[in-house]
């Protein structure tokens, strides 16, 4: 099976975040790390692939900088990667990184699609079931369990209220949760093999694709801070300090 | 300028979620449509009624995965050339709705709003960085603009007292991409009061230390008729299922009182409950995120502090 893996350099979440003044967006550190979240998706397209002896396909959009989350995304086992980096894709919306992204994955051929269900840091949560619709092949979102069975893929759905098992035949897209599958950590082996692996780097040009600017930032204040209030160490009666608390809001 | 609703029945009910922008879009519009998916009970009807709906247009899914043919039914309904605003929940359904149709329709999608605002340009707020930048965001073309509301971004408000039109749409054939299939539907029946509904919160992240120690979240929020909360780390782990997640990629809670007990605070979690009228936390670490939005924050050891606390509450019943 040809599974393509969406996935995304961020700028590390243990850090603050640097916004460029006169455009609003992210300042984007030359060293990024692969989202928390996409790892899911990387080490469920691993198995479905490893499985069928078939290949994994990283693809990207961002800033490629030092390519540091894409080598990570590599050396858990993935076989190459097609990133799409382009001065002009700077502020693109959401639309924007589907097209680019359904692109790509219809330029290399697949028979399922794998995505992490929203970024860290942007967080839209759209652009999977974006590629879907361009590509036209059904969705199959919020997967808690996956796997393939005669040829279709069937996943546990994540509803509010529990799950739905869903199927569809392929090809089709998926987008996982945390918690489906455990992420393998990758080994000595794989972190060399990873700087051998295939990397493409490509902008709009080569795609043939220009990007939408649907929606624009008007402004970014920020917003008043919750005033922090009493910081106690405990020394063994710190539990008195909630209840009196608890008594002055009349829970108790 | 027409606004459209998408609405999902859950356990013969509409989300909450098109509860609140009914309610909302009364304020801007005298004319309110809803794209209706499901089943389709006259509560379901008479409550989008109650909160300010016109028009329902219905559709069933049947054994459909509801996305693509709500997808392409909302495409006829607006139409490219219109410059209405469709507005959906942040649900799972909603997402997947609202993602296909922005393909359909090339309109943008304004994300995780907290407020909107509609003068001569529609306006959309919404909050990065665990709340502490608010952007605020317009579209840039003309056309229809697709806004994702954050729960409780709007309060939902009864009393509109109108008897809706129901129209019904028959479900688009929308070939390969509208194939998925609903096998089964499994509902988990979760303990105590619902943790979005809730106006006490105790959640429990990963300072507890081991599965085992979720007990303690669970004795401190029953004693105080209370919901239960978790982190992403928790719900990760397995300790707990997915629906207890409290955060970026869970749910949202304003209760009045919220109690995070071995929880540092990381954007992602702060962004779901930071609005909690009143904030108390436990955790070792003096330094931990979660202190700057606490009323009451006890530095020490939770596993000391936490059953100190509940048999105190325990002596008082």
């Amino acid at each position: 099976m040809r599974v393509a893996v969406c996935v995304k350099q961020i700028p590390d979440p243990a850090t603050p975040y640097e916004f460029d003044s006169n455009n609003h967006l992210i300042v984007r550190p030359e060293d990024q790390v692969l989202d928390d979240t996409d790892r899911y998706g990387v080490e469920l397209g691993l198995q479905l692939s490893q499985a069928s002896e078939g290949t994994t396909t990283l693809v990207s959009m961002s800033p490629s900088g030092s390519m540091q989350g894409i080598r990570q995304a590599l050396s858990m086992g993935a076989d190459k990667a097609v990133i799409v980096d382009d001065e002009n894709l700077r502020g693109a919306d959401a639309a924007s990184t589907a097209l680019i992204l359904a692109k790509v994955i219809e330029r290399e051929g697949f028979d399922l699609v794998v995505a992490g269900t929203e970024s860290t840091d942007g967080y839209t949560g759209v652009v999977p079931q974006q590629i879907a619709e361009l590509l036209g092949i059904p969705a199959l979102t919020f997967a808690r369990h996956v796997e393939i069975v005669n040829g279709s893929v069937r996943i546990d759905r994540q509803t509010s209220s529990g799950y739905d098992i869903v199927e569809a035949s392929l090809p089709a897209l998926i987008t996982v949760t945390a918690g489906a599958v455990e992420p393998r950590y990758p080994t000595f082996k794989g972190i060399m093999e990873a700087k051998k692996k295939p990397v493409e780097v490509l902008d709009c040009a080569a795609l043939d694709v220009e990007p939408i600017i649907g929606q624009q930032i008007v402004s970014i204040n920020p917003v008043a801070a919750r005033e922090a209030g009493r910081i106690i160490e405990d020394d063994s009666s710190g539990y008195l300090e909630i209840i009196k608390l608890l008594e002055k809001i009349k829970v108790i | 300028m027409t606004t459209w609703i998408f609405s999902e029945e859950i356990n013969d009910a509409p989300t909450a979620s098109a509860l609140e922008a009914t309610s909302a879009a009364r304020s801007w519009d005298n004319t309110i449509n809803v794209l209706h998916v499901g089943k389709g009970s006259k509560e379901s009807f008479a409550q989008l009624g109650d909160h300010g709906a016109h028009r329902i247009y219905h559709l069933d899914p049947r054994d459909s995965l509801p996305s693509s043919p709500a997808a392409a039914a909302l495409e006829n309904l607006v139409g490219s050339e219109s410059s209405d605003l469709i507005l959906f929940g942040s649900g799972n359904t909603d997402r997947d709705v609202a993602g296909r149709l922005s393909i359909k329709l090339g309109a943008p999608v304004l994300a995780n709003a907290t407020a909107v605002s509609i003068n001569d340009r529609i306006e959309v707020k919404n909050s990065i960085l665990g709340g502490v930048l608010e952007v605020t965001t317009v579209p840039s073309g003309v056309g229809p603009t697709i806004v994702i509301a954050r729960p409780k971004a709007f309060t939902a408000e009864t009393g509109a007292d109108i008897t809706p039109q129901i129209l019904t749409v028959d479900l688009p054939d929308t070939g390969h991409a509208g194939s998925a299939t609903v096998i089964s539907r499994h509902i988990e029946t979760v303990k105590g009061p619902d943790l979005e509904a809730a106006d006490i919160v105790v959640s429990g992240g990963r300072g507890l230390g081991d599965a085992d120690k979720f007990d303690l979240i669970n004795r401190l929020a029953s004693l105080l008729n209370g919901a239960v909360g978790a982190t992403r780390a928790v719900v990760d782990a397995g300790w707990v299922p997915y629906s207890y997640q409290v955060g970026q990629t869970g749910k949202t809670v304003k209760p009045s009182l919220y109690i995070a007990v071995g929880i540092s605070g990381a954007m992602q979690h702060l962004v779901g409950m930071k609005d909690s009228s009143t904030i108390i936390a436990i955790n070792k670490d003096p330094d931990a995120p979660i202190f700057s939005v606490s009323d009451l924050g006890i530095v020490g050891d939770l596993h000391q502090v936490i059953p100190a606390l509940a048999e105190a509450l325990e002596d008082r019943i």
